[in-house]
């Protein structure tokens, strides 16, 4: 198999329980390399589950994830490798309040890709000033707003050089007027062609970057489709339900 | 007219300028010890003690005080400092032969230059542990001599502050890692690891602390395999220790609880492995969470080690004792426990300044 032919990340019929819930049943979606996936779906039908899996901070019981061909097994090394290729942004930012924003995006740098600190700093700049906020390097995480510390998130995932970003509701603990600018940020990245995996309500965001939308209900994939097909003409019931209640 | 009249059409025709804050009012003195009825009450009362007290005071500790002399110029009315004169290297440096008194002083002075070293937290670099760790290393062979032609000195005759200041370092430097072991133990994931922590933590928390110093001084060398005899010193040592260890390892406990767990989730996600998530991001926050308890728990570990005068080790406290028995003095007890009461407030006060001051610091989470 070519390079490029292998997905970027590969979900084969994954199960998982918590304690007797089955919370993802026979989960199966292939994203390929530089393309933009979006997860909806009811609150509870397994979405954060799911995308949690595919860097490791949930294991399923039965199936298989696979990140850049690297199947991903708990307990093992393998687990190390897929997380330096993928970045995560949380729902609540999750940014190391103890940490100055420059040492957010500098501290996996350093101690994990070994990058010589000076260098960490250039970078850590860099994706600061692409997410627009260079001017708040020095301050910490308390210090900002909800909608700079996510770009901050974000920028410290990127420093990492990720293959594929998977966000988890990113914007819905953002007040009304801070959704823009972070949606902003996520637009430009799948512009320039990063593999996206994102759990989002943004339906205008959707419909914008996404190649595929992915509509899942109680832990299983209801309905698949490019943006066009899947907001003009969904095919199946709990869809058309779903879509129709967030239309109003 | 700018503001909005109520339930009525309103826009905005002139913004309002931005006005530097009005200066702060202070309450005034005598509105503070007068205001009201308590206030005046409290402050006449403290002024009654203060003019009952004050004048015994003076009279006892300055006027009538003997200053200098031997011990019959005592057992008058006053204070006898004359006392505290002759006898303070005794209670400092106990029974430690007293032309080598330099090595004992020497050690104290280098803790408190490396502790005054260490206090702000952009020095809590690998090179700070290595330097403590030498200067464990280094006040060791200074004490116990015997190398570099000290003239060696064994540990039955090491005393005073040296010990105590040597029993606290020890006890802190060993307990802390310990007690964060036990923490994470006890949050563990795995069963026999958190089963293990939680029986130590709690065996050690539902005894007394004299009890875990006869255990250590009596049971401990029948325990131990033949001929390996365990210091005398490093078996209290030893208790002082995992008492130290179980207590810090519930407050952490209690500090680890309070960090989301989204905080080691977006480290693990960003590839740092298990410990480096520990390490870097969780305990930081952990402690930064339970500074005023750890305080509490570190000033109560400094004072607990003069409980070893219990097990016949010569720290401060029984140095000041033994200093009493001298039959050549009237036995001034105000002045000795006095004298070592201040040793350990001013130890104690600059611990829980310090922790007020390191509080504040965004280092630990704390929001500003
Ligand atoms: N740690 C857990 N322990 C037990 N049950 C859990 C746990 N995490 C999630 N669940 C359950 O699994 C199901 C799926 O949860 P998940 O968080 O994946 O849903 P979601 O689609 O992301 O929902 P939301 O839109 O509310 O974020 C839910 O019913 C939830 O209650
Ligand atoms: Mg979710």
């Amino acid at each position: 198999m070519t390079e490029t032919a292998t997905p970027a990340v590969e979900i084969n019929a994954l199960n998982k329980w918590y304690g007797a819930y089955h919370a993802l049943r026979d989960v199966s979606l292939s994203v390929g390399r530089g393309e933009r996936v979006v997860i909806c779906g009811p609150s509870g039908s397994g979405k954060s589950t799911l995308i949690r899996c595919v860097n490791g901070l949930e294991t399923a019981e039965e199936g298989q994830v696979l990140v850049q061909g690297v199947e991903l097994k708990s307990g093992d090394r393998s687990i190390d490798m897929v997380r330096r290729s993928v970045g995560m942004v949380f729902q609540s930012f999750n940014l190391f309040p103890h940490k100055t924003v420059l040492e957010n995006c500098t501290l996996a740098q350093v101690r994990v890709a070994k990058v010589p600190p000076e260098e960490a700093r250039d970078r850590a700049m860099y994706y600061l000033e692409k997410v627009r906020i260079p001017d708040q390097a020095g301050k910490y995480p308390g210090q900002l707003s909800g909608g700079q510390q996510q770009r901050v998130a974000i920028a410290r995932a990127l420093c990492m050089d990720p293959k594929v970003m998977l966000f988890d509701e990113p914007t819905s603990a953002l007040d009304m007027e801070m959704v823009g600018e972070v949606l902003e940020i996520m637009v430009a990245l799948a512009e320039e062609g990063m593999t996206m995996l994102c759990v989002t309500h943004e339906m205008g965001f959707a419909r914008r970057v996404a190649d595929r939308i992915v509509f899942m209900d109680a832990g299983q994939i209801v309905e698949m489709a490019a943006p066009e097909a899947f907001f003009e003409s969904p095919q199946h019931a709990r869809t058309q339900a779903f879509l129709g209640r967030i239309a109003h | 007219m700018n503001s909005p009249p109520l339930a009525e059409a309103f826009v905005l025709a002139h913004p309002a300028p931005a006005r530097a804050a009005p200066a702060a009012r202070r309450t005034p003195v005598w509105r503070t010890l007068f205001g009201d009825a308590v206030s005046s009450g409290i402050t006449l009362a403290a002024l009654a003690g203060l003019l009952e007290l004050g004048p015994k005071l003076v009279s006892w500790g300055l006027v009538r005080a003997a200053w200098s002399g031997p011990g019959t110029a005592c057992g008058g009315q006053g204070a006898c400092w004359a006392f505290l004169r002759s006898k303070a290297p005794f209670i400092l440096f106990g029974i430690y032969p007293p032309e080598q008194r330099w090595r004992p002083a020497a050690m104290v002075a280098m803790f408190v230059l490396l502790a005054l070293w260490t206090l702000p937290p952009s020095r809590w670099t690998r090179l700070t542990l290595w330097l403590w760790a030498g200067a464990v290393a280094v006040a060791v062979l200074l004490m116990s001599g015997g190398v570099l032609g000290l003239t060696p000195v064994p540990t039955s005759a090491w005393g005073g502050l040296p010990v105590t200041v040597l029993l606290t370092v020890l006890s802190l430097a060993i307990g802390f890692p310990l007690g964060v072991a036990l923490a994470l133990g006890r949050r563990s994931e795995l069963p026999g690891l958190r089963w293990m922590s939680i029986a130590v933590i709690e065996l050690v928390r539902g005894l007394p602390l004299v009890t875990i110093l006869f255990i250590a001084a009596i049971l401990l060398p029948l325990m131990l395999p033949d001929g390996v005899k365990l210091d005398n010193l490093a078996r209290a040592l030893a208790a002082l220790t995992v008492f130290s260890a179980a207590y810090l390892a519930e407050v952490l406990r209690g500090g680890l609880q309070g960090v989301g767990a989204g905080q080691a989730e977006a480290g693990r996600a960003l590839g740092l492995s298990w410990w480096a998530t520990t390490r870097l991001i969780v305990l930081p926050q952990a402690v930064g969470n339970v500074i005023p308890a750890l305080t509490n728990t570190v000033v109560v570990i400094v004072k607990n080690t003069s409980l070893v005068l219990l097990v016949g080790l010569f720290d401060l406290l029984s140095a000041g004792r033994a200093a009493l028995t001298d039959p050549k003095w009237p036995g001034p007890y105000m002045e000795t426990y006095g004298f070592v009461a201040l040793i350990y407030f001013v130890i104690c006060f600059s611990i829980s300044r310090y922790a007020l001051w390191l509080e504040r610091r965004p280092a630990f989470g704390a929001s500003s």
